[in-house]
């Protein structure tokens, strides 16, 4: 359940099951909530979304919001954009990889180290984004 | 997405892997103790949000296989999907029935399980490789 009075973002993340960048999605979304910007931040449980969730969606479309897709298939932008409106912002964690030097990939249950360093790459950049959006806040 | 052959029929788990509490991670990590450990040869899992996005060969797939869905929460979004995508819903598992055989368990790690919350999803697991073997016998 969603409950907001104040200047919050959104945070989706496709959690993709299928592929350790689903799980790289999911650690730096909680990384985000959890650790860099636990007051400014709310996340979207994706499934409920879709399933239907009337406050998930009130909450897209009323707040700011910023996907984090795991792969180009992009499920979480597509979903916030066809349910409640334009995220400000999204992230595709395969996109972000092509720039960064992460030679092998853990897996997708267990990020190793050298995953994990990345995730937390990925997880600074979802911050930024989360200042980007609240310095614009009208 | 890795497709079987018509005589190798796969079941396909899918959790909620929601994101807000321990027992959407419970769910998750314990699909892949069944999907690539406890029976890794006859399951396998797929992304739920693509699967509720309409993409079509996810919904092939989870019509022509027995699915099991693994839930978190009372909401148990994952088997409300599978049913709206017209799956073949032949188990469905609760987390909290896990949790309610294994009280002295106490998890709360969500970005990564503690103990606790390993030794649930490995109870979990053993569940869902019970109700593969199940379908695997029906079929």
């Amino acid at each position: 359940m969603v409950e907001v009075q104040e200047k919050k973002v959104g945070i989706i993340s496709c959690s993709g099951e299928e592929c350790v960048e689903g799980t790289m999605s999911r650690v730096a979304t909680r990384l985000v909530l959890g650790k860099l910007k636990p007051n400014e931040t709310v996340t979207i449980c994706l499934p409920l979304f879709l399933a239907g969730g009337r406050e998930e969606r009130d909450f897209a479309r009323d707040y700011p919001t910023i996907t984090v897709d795991g792969c180009d298939r992009m499920c979480a932008k597509t979903a916030t954009e066809r349910y409640s409106g334009k995220p400000a912002s999204s992230i595709v964690v395969t996109d972000i990889l092509k720039n960064w030097q992460c030679p092998r990939l853990g897996t997708r249950r267990k990020l190793n180290d050298e995953t994990l360093t990345v995730t937390r790459k990925v997880a600074d950049r979802i911050a930024e984004e989360v200042d980007e959006v609240l310095r614009h806040w009208v | 997405m890795k497709m079987d052959s018509p005589n190798q029929k796969k079941v396909i788990v899918i959790p909620c892997s929601g994101i807000g509490k321990a027992f959407g991670s419970i769910a998750r990590d314990a699909t892949y103790e069944v999907t690539e450990n406890l029976r890794r040869d006859g399951t396998q899992t797929l992304c739920l949000a693509l699967l509720v996005s309409g993409d079509e060969e996810s919904l092939q797939l989870v019509r022509n296989h027995k699915c099991i869905t693994v839930d978190g929460c009372p909401l148990q979004c994952a088997e409300k999907n599978v049913k709206l995508a017209g799956g073949d819903l032949a188990g469905s598992v609760r987390v909290v029935d896990v949790y309610k055989e294994n009280r002295h368990l106490k998890p709360r790690g969500v970005t990564f399980l503690d103990p606790d919350g390993q030794q649930m999803a490995l109870a979990l697991a053993e569940k869902i490789a019970k109700q593969v073997d199940n379908l695997v016998v029906g079929q």
